[in-house]
């Protein structure tokens, strides 16, 4: 599904913030795979997501979604294929427009935007069913403004407008960071179920290694640049937070505080 | 002594007799508004390009009608002709990457010589006497002072067609999609957006509409100059925040998008007969940029200033203190 070949990318090249961020990474991914993605800071994570989603071009190798070379496509021409959730829970909706508006944009991904009405009642209908499998009793206000829902509902809702135009690749970077651990793990778990339901190729980005190793049939950490460890399949069931760090410590040479430095 | 003197010389039926002008060019300011509105409400810039292309609309029609062309065909050229200056100021800031605020100000510069080679000259006249009135003989000017409450008339007929097309046009899917932009481009581009595209059709719609705005405006008058522009931008800004603020007293839950445009030329005309009156009470009408400055500063700031009063330093030392002194 997703073909990641020898890219790399460095910020800032040629200044004294130059920034060695992707080495020669490749990575394949199948149809269906959910895989978690840890490491830390500065390994990496994110901007192998933002070079998978098109948020600036890589400086060499190239990535084919489902056959399709997009490494030359920008990012609103990958969006195409492509649902993303962000850490931001600010950043996955517009606030000022209406619940039923952020989705009818998000069902149109991908589509040409022309004069037709922006929502239509039959869409509404859709909206109202899918944001009732929410739980979070949103279908009730579909034309209230996103601004006024809290972090929780509205990355809800961003996990919703993702995968609303089923997307061949769902992209979640960090997306239950900066919620409180109670709706953290609500939102962990409508992940898990709306991958599965729609039978989603996923990469996910986590800080927190239990929840890594508890989601997804695929895990790799990543370390400066690059793919240090790529666990999947019955592996992956048996792993433990204990192993995990004891892995980490192998690949980097990081010995002491590894928790913290995987975990900060 | 003096004051009686100054209250007795303030005329209440010379007021009254001056407010219909006034609410006729509140009206075409507020649809100039309208256009303002787009930029800095939907897209979340501030175009200055506005104060350039309101003249241009002006010079367009009046060389226009000079030439011999009917008032209303003239209009519509002028439309086209503003739509080019904020496709302009759309290309300078999205395919050349200079900041909104600036590409704006740079059009807005150039347009100032291009208004005077439209016009070969920095002010045009075209008498209403010479060309008459659309309704005598179907070429004609729209709107005229010496014909008030025609042009009011006309004026709000024109507004509510603009109205109209707004209101359709940013219920479509490009016009959601255009509002998302101004809302949050990295979501836009995440739902697969060109938000510069979106940008550059916003900065169009919304400069052919100030265009039409001066276009009327040269009618209304008679006249046409470069400088006619001037501030437009400013004018614009504080009919919004006097007809939001307006909408948000009378309609406290929200209200229809619709409903929010009209009272933005609603806004235009408050503003327009506030100035009538501060003219009426004797005051130097040199002053009046710095009232509208101040009136628009005051109105920008009222959101934050509105913050600020439930939760500030200032108010968290107090507190602080007062805690300390029961304990």
């Amino acid at each position: 599904m997703l073909e990641i070949k020898n890219v790399s990318k460095t910020f800032n090249p040629g200044t004294i913030n130059e920034k060695r961020a992707l080495t020669d990474l490749s990575l394949s991914l199948n149809d269906g795979d959910f895989v978690s993605v840890i490491g830390g800071n500065g390994a990496g994570k994110s901007t192998l997501l933002n070079a998978v989603a098109g948020v600036w071009p890589v400086d060499s190798g190239s990535i084919l979604i489902d056959g399709e070379d997009v490494t030359g496509m920008p990012e609103y021409k990958r969006a195409k294929y492509i649902g993303r959730v962000f850490q931001d829970p600010m950043m996955g909706t517009a606030p000022n427009m209406q619940i039923e508006e952020n989705l009818a944009l998000a069902y149109r991904r991908g589509k040409k935007r022309g004069l037709k009405w922006g929502v239509t009642a039959a869409e509404r209908e859709i909206y109202r069913a899918k944001l009732a499998t929410l739980g979070l009793g949103l279908e009730d206000r579909l034309t209230a403004k996103v601004g006024l829902l809290s972090g929780g509902q509205r990355q809800a809702l961003t996990l919703l407008m993702a995968s609303l135009q089923t997307p061949k690749l769902l992209l979640l970077d960090e997306h239950t960071a900066a919620l409180d651990p109670g709706t953290a793990k609500k939102v962990l778990e409508l992940s898990d179920k709306i991958i599965s339901d729609n039978k989603l190729t996923a990469l996910m980005i986590t800080h927190n290694m239990t929840d890594a190793i508890r989601h997804g049939n695929r895990l790799i950490m990543m370390d400066r640049g690059k793919i240090v460890l790529d666990i999947s399949g019955e592996e992956k069931s048996r792993l433990t937070k204990a192993d995990l760090l004891e892995r980490f410590a192998e690949k980097t040479g990081v010995q002491e505080e590894t928790d913290s430095v995987l975990l900060s | 002594m003096t004051m009686s003197v100054y209250l007795s010389a303030l005329s209440v039926t010379n007021l009254i007799s001056r407010m219909p002008a006034a609410v006729a060019q509140g009206i075409i300011w507020g649809l100039m508004a309208l256009g303002v509105f787009i930029t800095f409400r939907l897209l979340d810039i501030p175009d200055m390009t506005v104060d350039g292309s309101f003249a241009t609309g002006g010079a367009v029609t009046v060389m226009l009608l000079l030439a011999g062309m009917p008032a209303w065909a003239a209009l519509l050229i002028a439309i086209v002709v503003g739509v080019l200056t904020g496709l302009c100021t759309g290309f300078l800031h999205t395919k050349l990457g200079i900041p909104a605020i600036l590409a704006g100000i740079l059009t807005q510069f150039a347009l100032y010589s291009i208004n005077l080679r439209i016009m070969t000259k920095a002010n045009q006249t075209a008498s209403v006497q010479k060309f008459g009135m659309f309704w005598e003989n179907g070429n004609g000017f729209l709107v005229s002072s010496l014909h008030i409450p025609q042009a009011i008339l006309v004026g709000l007929v024109l507004t509510a067609i603009i109205v109209a097309l707004s209101y359709w046009y940013f219920g479509t899917e490009q016009g959601s999609a255009l509002r998302a932009t101004g809302n949050n481009p990295a979501m836009s581009r995440a739902q697969g957006i060109h938000i510069g595209t979106m940008k550059v059709i916003g900065l169009g719609i919304s400069n052919g509409i100030v265009a039409l705005a001066g276009g009327l405006m040269t009618q209304f008058q008679g006249t046409a100059d470069v400088s006619m522009g001037r501030g437009a931008i400013v004018i614009g800004l504080a009919a919004i925040v006097i007809g939001e603020i307006l909408c948000d007293a009378i309609f406290s839950k929200g209200c229809n998008f619709a409903v929010k445009l009209c009272f933005i030329i609603f806004g235009g005309v408050v503003y327009y007969a506030v100035m009538v009156v501060i003219l009426w009470l004797k005051l130097d009408p040199n002053d009046l940029k710095l009232f509208t400055a101040i009136i628009v500063a005051a109105f920008l700031a009222i959101p934050q200033l509105k913050a600020q009063s439930k939760s500030s330093f200032s108010r968290s030392k107090k507190r602080a203190i007062s805690e300390r002194s029961d304990a």
